[in-house]
């Protein structure tokens, strides 16, 4: 089948699975475009998510990057709109009626109900790209004090990738 | 409190906004995007911003996509609509593209190699960080961790695709979720 429309249709299927953001879907994107297909050798995949992460633009990013390693410039933009149109529709959809009926116990419910879930998958996120990444004491040690200090301290994420990059070029 | 100006936006106004928020929004698009709306371009109130962006946070997908998607229908419709859309993800789109084709050409080469290694390594400790973030205070209630611990085991252990996992998972967090919000 043509990449493009594998792309498509990846990443169409993912949209309306995106629960709480575009990195709920980085297990299955590592999943699909690593284990399944074989686009994307592990290493490389974390190294595109980290890209991705250290570029100005929403989490979304991911799925350009991915797109544009596979298949250039078509295949960052079909990826891109594939992600983002199906979610986007709902959005406008849901918005407009939105108005009418705010305090709906079904939204409640729904949201109480996708926190764990999110929770769990970007938990998973984590768990990937620790071990397509991780390879030495050092990378582990980048890796756990960058998230110690994202999680506690109110540091700019950028800080922390430019250290991350700093120390691999100087030591790694 | 600013006051928001109760204006409909013109589709130049909306790409230009949501273009400075996309080109600006390093490490997350959410604190430029908040304050361009609230603080400099007074579109909204703080109160507004934090009902329509909590609106779009539990729909799926992308949330700051569709926050400008939505913004940006309320006041044009679909041209509206896309045109938050396309200031927001035009410029970021073609750098990491830019990046992604560099990536290509040189990421083999041994000093950008150890760059990328350890680059890699420290967005790796930003997803687990964003993954504490949220997953602590919604560890408070104990049915939120076997839900979350069901997801990641048939994520990692049984490598199940999104689609099936949601399936399983989904029943049984909203069944929950149902019983405590009654």
């Amino acid at each position: 089948m043509n990449p493009l429309l594998q792309l498509a249709l990846l990443f169409g299927k993912l949209s309306l699975l995106a629960v709480g953001g575009a990195n709920a879907t980085v297990p299955e994107i590592a999943r699909q475009v690593v284990s399944i297909r074989h686009w994307v050798a592990p290493a490389q995949f974390a190294q595109l998510y980290a890209l991705a992460n250290a570029a100005p633009g929403p989490n979304v990013m991911i799925a350009t990057v991915i797109g544009a390693h596979v298949a250039g410039v078509p295949g960052g933009i079909i990826a891109t709109l594939a992600m983002i149109l199906p979610s986007c529709t709902v959005a406008v959809l849901v918005s407009r009626s939105f108005e009418r009926h705010k305090a709906a116990r079904w939204r409640r419910v729904a949201q109480a109900a996708l926190l764990p879930i999110t929770a769990g998958l970007i938990l998973s996120a984590a768990a990937v790209l620790i071990r397509q990444s991780d390879s030495s004491i050092l990378t582990l040690c980048i890796t756990f004090v960058c998230a110690w200090l994202s999680w506690r301290t109110p540091l700019h994420p950028l800080w922390l990738l430019g250290g991350g990059a700093m120390l691999g070029m100087l030591f790694l | 409190m600013s006051i928001a100006l109760p204006v409909k936006l013109s589709h130049k106004a909306l790409f230009m906004g949501f273009f400075q928020a996309g080109i600006f929004g390093f490490g997350g698009v959410l604190p430029i995007a908040r304050r361009m709306v609230v603080d400099e371009r007074r579109w909204l109130s703080q109160a507004e911003f934090n009902e329509l962006f909590s609106l779009c946070q539990s729909l799926p997908g992308a949330n700051v996509v569709n926050f400008s998607v939505a913004f940006g229908a309320r006041h044009q419709g679909l041209t509206g609509a896309s045109a938050a859309l396309a200031g927001l993800l035009m410029a970021p789109m073609a750098i990491v593209m830019v990046l992604v084709g560099l990536y290509g050409r040189y990421g083999g080469l041994p000093p950008v190699r150890h760059m990328l290694a350890g680059l890699a390594a420290a967005a790796a400790g930003l997803m687990l960080g964003s993954g504490l973030k949220i997953s602590v205070p919604v560890f408070a209630a104990p049915r939120n961790i076997g839900v979350a611990a069901l997801v990641a085991a048939l994520v990692l252990l049984m490598h199940f695709s999104l689609p099936l996992t949601m399936l399983l998972a989904l029943p049984l967090a909203l069944f929950l979720a149902w019983r405590v919000t009654l």
